[in-house]
């Protein structure tokens, strides 16, 4: 019967702060990035030329439809190779993770843009809005809050998805657990405390999400 | 007529695919004139009044509006959005679902087109808002969202919206057709009034007896042709074309008109 004995962790309690700082770090700038990829690709596949809409639809899909893990290892291996440009683990990693986000959020915002009753931008083009000013004025503001969960249950992902930037050895949790494991021999009880922190954090934010949810139905 | 004319169309054309909508439709409408546009669904109506503020751009044929004019074919380029924006801000429109801003107060739903379009400072299109809103009798719901107003109420509310924009020309489609039948005469009574004003106007409706009674000329169209045309009064009471006889015979096309017991 194996002992388990959590005390052991105490002593490494810096090197999990210090994991747990780097992965909430991460995880706000691939949020904030993949959202920017997210916003130039939803606009891309509501563009008026097709070429734009079709070169938005190969990034949404090729990053939709390609692990996360090998685009990571892609990006650090495979694109210094063919580009030419060297990476930091960090610099790799953020930019796999904030595409691959990217490819997810664009579809959520281009749904909430489509979702507005064509009458609205109609009647801003009545009014005599050009588009960018219905867009902006009228269309978003309403499409914005109709996103709000879906694009909060994506960032819980991808703040799962840090998890991964590991196999770089970029120093998050996980990473520094694994270190943490492999010092004590207690992988057992590490990975259970890294299991335990990461709910600790999403558990108050899924609730955010529902109670968010609820008020969004009360309000339409 | 075209010395005075405030809408002038000619030759307009329209396909949605292989179906032709508009086949070559000319009208004018004379300035402060109100002209009623009647006919079964389907019949073009409210695309040709949608092409009159190129919310749909025409295949061919051409659309003035006081000074502007655009002409349409397979050479012309389409004007750029900022040209048509600016068209567009001096024509009102009314439409059969209300399109109000749900995210906006009623109040801020008027100031919208004055702020975003007109530039005006946020105090000036306040007053102008305000007095809009007066104008259609809710004053006292400027703080409310649309979803607390009745039917009634939002089609006021977006003529309000219209009209601060202080357009040349109010286009109406079919803004009762959605309304329940005891709020119908409330917003009738609105439209009625901007005609006593003066106000140039194109108005699709089924009412027909309030076409006849506020329109001066009657506009009768059918699988996107004008079938007949003339005097409200004239047309409705006695109706030269078989097709316009057949359609009016559906309606009490005299009577008064529904009460306009709410003002407010």
């Amino acid at each position: 019967m194996y002992q388990w004995d959590f005390s052991i962790l105490w002593s490494y309690r810096w090197l999990f702060l210090n994991g747990l700082g780097v992965t909430v770090g991460f995880t706000v700038v691939i949020v904030v990035l993949g959202l920017v990829f997210g916003l130039f690709g939803a606009f891309g596949t509501l563009s008026r030329f097709k070429a734009v809409r079709l070169l938005a639809l190969t990034f949404i899909e090729a990053f939709r439809c390609t692990p996360i893990l090998v685009q990571l290892i892609w990006f650090y291996y495979a694109l210094p190779i063919l580009a030419g440009v060297e990476m930091t683990p960090i610099t790799a990693s953020a930019l796999a993770l904030s595409l691959y986000g990217g490819s997810f959020y664009s579809e959520i915002i281009r749904g909430g843009i489509i979702s507005i009753d064509r009458g609205q931008s109609e009647a801003g083009a009545a009014l005599g809005m050009t588009p960018g000013q219905s867009m902006r004025r009228i269309v978003l503001p309403q499409a914005i809050k109709r996103m709000i969960p879906a694009l909060m249950n994506q960032s819980i992902i991808q703040f799962k998805n840090t998890s991964l930037v590991s196999v770089l050895a970029v120093p998050d949790l996980v990473y520094q657990s694994q270190v943490a494991a492999h010092d004590s021999y207690r992988p057992l009880e590490t990975y259970t405390a890294v299991a335990v922190a990461y709910a600790a954090i999403l558990i108050p934010l899924t609730i955010m999400v529902r109670r968010g949810e609820k008020r969004l139905a009360v309000s339409e | 007529m075209s010395d005075t004319s405030k809408i002038e169309i000619r030759g307009l054309r329209k396909s949605f695919g292989s179906n032709e909508v508009l086949k070559s439709i000319s009208l004018d409408v004379a300035k402060g004139g109100v002209v009623a546009l009647i006919g079964p669904s389907g019949s073009g109506k409210s695309t040709l009044l949608r092409c009159v503020n190129l919310l749909v751009t025409p295949d061919g044929g051409s659309v003035r509006v006081g000074d502007t004019r655009f002409s349409f074919g397979e050479s012309t380029k389409l004007p750029d959005v900022k040209t048509l924006a600016r068209f567009r801000a001096t024509t009102g429109m009314v439409f059969q679902h209300f399109n109000l801003f749900p995210h906006m107060t009623t109040l801020q739903n008027v100031m919208e087109g004055p702020i975003t379009v007109r530039r005006m400072a946020k105090a000036d299109a306040e007053k102008l808002a305000r007095a809009q809103l007066a104008k259609v009798g809710l004053a006292e719901k400027a703080d409310q969202y649309p979803a607390t107003l009745s039917g009634g109420q939002k089609q006021r509310v977006a003529i309000a919206r219209a009209l601060a924009m202080e357009p040349d020309v109010m286009l109406f489609d079919e803004a009762t057709s959605a309304l329940d039948p005891e709020l119908v005469g409330e917003v009738l009574a609105v439209i009625q009034r901007l005609a006593s004003e003066g106000m140039t106007m194109v108005i699709v409706t089924h009412e027909i007896a309030f076409a006849r009674e506020v329109a001066d000329r009657l506009i009768f169209m059918r699988d996107g042709v004008v079938v007949e045309e003339g005097p409200a009064r004239q047309v409705i009471d006695n109706p030269q074309q078989a097709a316009t006889r057949a359609f009016l015979s559906h309606f009490h096309r005299t009577g008064t008109l529904p009460p306009a017991n709410a003002t407010t």
